[in-house]
């Protein structure tokens, strides 16, 4: 997702580094993001900038439960608009250069206090992860272990439906409503967040996410939220991405022993 | 049309009391006019949904804490007691910010548009420099306001002063300074503006001024500021 080009009169490639060219890569990333003092950083200009992701689906792919009208808008419009504005914003503050699309939302979030740019960034993440969590043909149960694990942490696939409809119907404003795996506590939850908030910043992994901001629905639903979040449960909702998010997470959350028979 | 008179008079107090202990409920307060009236700055299309769907809504929701409020407050359940402090902050703050706001709008037949004169345009031209001013930083701050909220012309009562403010979400004036009236709020929830404007919030906020009901604003700032 991000592409960067560098202009610098001092190639790392160039450099009498003893570890040869191999050993001189790493620099291009890792010195010239943190080493301020640098001279090249005044001189050369480097223009890092992020576009924006086509969700994994042709526009129209989700009607009639999304339309395709909402796409252009939500996708075509106001994603687009934050990821102009990210760009505006790294273009004018350099500190930012390099980090990757977590570290700039955990670093802009700034524990709680927010910095203008936190605002961009997180919607660019939120919006992309939000096309990806649906699917043409979505709906319906996860399966095998993310069902499992559904079941351990919630008692049942009914009551996780049930609790997640009523978290996204009583979210106050503009907010996202999440199914996360906590890194400490090791279970799955469900977390509101409002704005721009998403659970990164607290250091968990989102396994599945729902826009419940009024310009996710309102052109198909206009206030009728519950039948848009009801809809998104049953036919748009994707648990094969969530499902491949939940394998991923496993790399960093220990779920458990595996149940080995003694006999 | 004695009934509207009676309901637009008073909507922010009690329309029917509840049973025997006396607790006051609230109903939809009518609006001054049409809902086609304030085209083309705002359809007649949103006007409908944010009168009758969103704005009821908020009441109906508002009541029912209050009721819940009530009993627990009566049995001296605390937990519950806080707990209900923020639905009611939200539903009780969306039916006074949006009484509020069906007033702050009029057809352009009923004086809409027309900037203030007397003593309201006064004190605009010495807080702001001018009306265009006043106007130009209120859609700006409108426009910058993350996710949903409000953007208010407020009387500072204390300081006699005039101050422009956000809010977020359905948090009225007041929750900004105690000694804060509103003159003038527009509404900056994606509901207010999103089937006419769809992304484009700048837009709405220009337009909005085309129908601005100075006349209730200018009424406001003399009785609070005589």
């Amino acid at each position: 997702m991000s592409l960067f080009n560098c202009i610098s009169n001092q190639c790392p490639l160039g450099s009498s580094n003893k570890l040869g060219s191999f050993g001189a890569v790493p620099q291009l990333g890792g010195a010239q993001r943190r080493d301020k003092s640098r001279n090249s950083r005044r001189i050369s200009s480097i223009t890092a900038y992020y576009g924006l992701k086509s969700p994994p689906y042709k526009l129209d792919a989700l009607e009639p439960y999304m339309s395709q009208k909402t796409l252009e808008v939500h996708w075509g419009a106001h994603h687009r608009g934050y990821v102009e504005a990210l760009n505006k914003h790294l273009a004018k503050n350099d500190v930012l250069y390099g980090y990757t699309m977590d570290e700039l939302i955990k670093v802009t979030y700034n524990n709680g206090n927010p910095w203008p740019e936190f605002n961009s960034a997180a919607q660019v993440w939120n919006h992309d992860f939000f096309w990806e969590s649906m699917q043409p043909g979505g709906g319906e149960m996860p399966t095998l272990g993310l069902l499992q694990q559904i079941e351990k942490d919630f008692g049942s696939f009914i009551n996780f439906r049930e609790k997640f409809v009523e978290a996204a119907l009583t979210s106050f404003g503009s907010c996202w409503v999440w199914l996360v795996l906590k890194r400490e506590k090791r279970c799955l939850a469900i977390v509101k967040t409002s704005n721009a908030i998403n659970p990164l910043v607290w250091n968990d992994i989102p396994i599945t996410g729902l826009d419940v901001w009024e310009h996710a629905y309102y052109l198909d639903f206009k206030n009728d939220r519950a039948k848009y979040i009801n809809t998104f449960m049953d036919h748009l909702i994707s648990w094969e991405a969530a499902a491949a998010r939940m394998a991923r997470a496993q790399s960093f959350v220990n779920l458990g022993e595996p149940k080995i028979p003694v006999a | 049309m004695a009934l509207r008179t009676l309901i637009t008079k008073n909507p922010l107090r009690a329309a029917a009391p509840l049973a025997s202990r006396g607790l006051q409920t609230f109903s939809l307060p009518d609006l001054p006019y049409d809902y086609g009236e304030l085209e083309p700055a705002i359809s007649a299309e949103i006007m409908q949904l944010h009168h009758q769907k969103h704005h009821q809504a908020y009441i109906t929701n508002y009541n029912k804490a209050l009721e819940q409020l009530d009993a627990a407050a009566a049995k001296g359940d605390a937990p519950t007691v806080v707990k209900l402090q923020s639905a009611i902050k939200f539903n009780g703050g969306g039916h006074v910010n949006h009484s509020i706001f069906w007033k702050n709008l009029a057809p352009v037949r009923a004086g809409g548009g027309e900037p203030p004169h007397g003593s309201l345009g006064w004190a605009i031209d010495n807080n702001f420099g001018s009306f265009e001013a006043l106007r130009q930083k209120m859609t700006a701050e409108g426009a910058a306001v993350q996710g949903s909220g409000w953007v208010w012309l407020g009387l500072d009562k204390e300081f006699k002063r005039l101050v422009v403010e956000t809010t977020s979400n359905q948090d009225p004036l007041v929750t900004k300074g105690a000694s804060l009236v509103p003159l003038l709020g527009i509404d900056v929830w994606e509901h207010a503006y999103y089937l006419q404007y769809k992304n484009v919030r700048p837009d709405y906020l220009k337009n909005v001024w085309k129908v601005a009901n100075w006349k209730y604003a200018s009424e406001i700032f003399e009785k609070e500021n005589p």
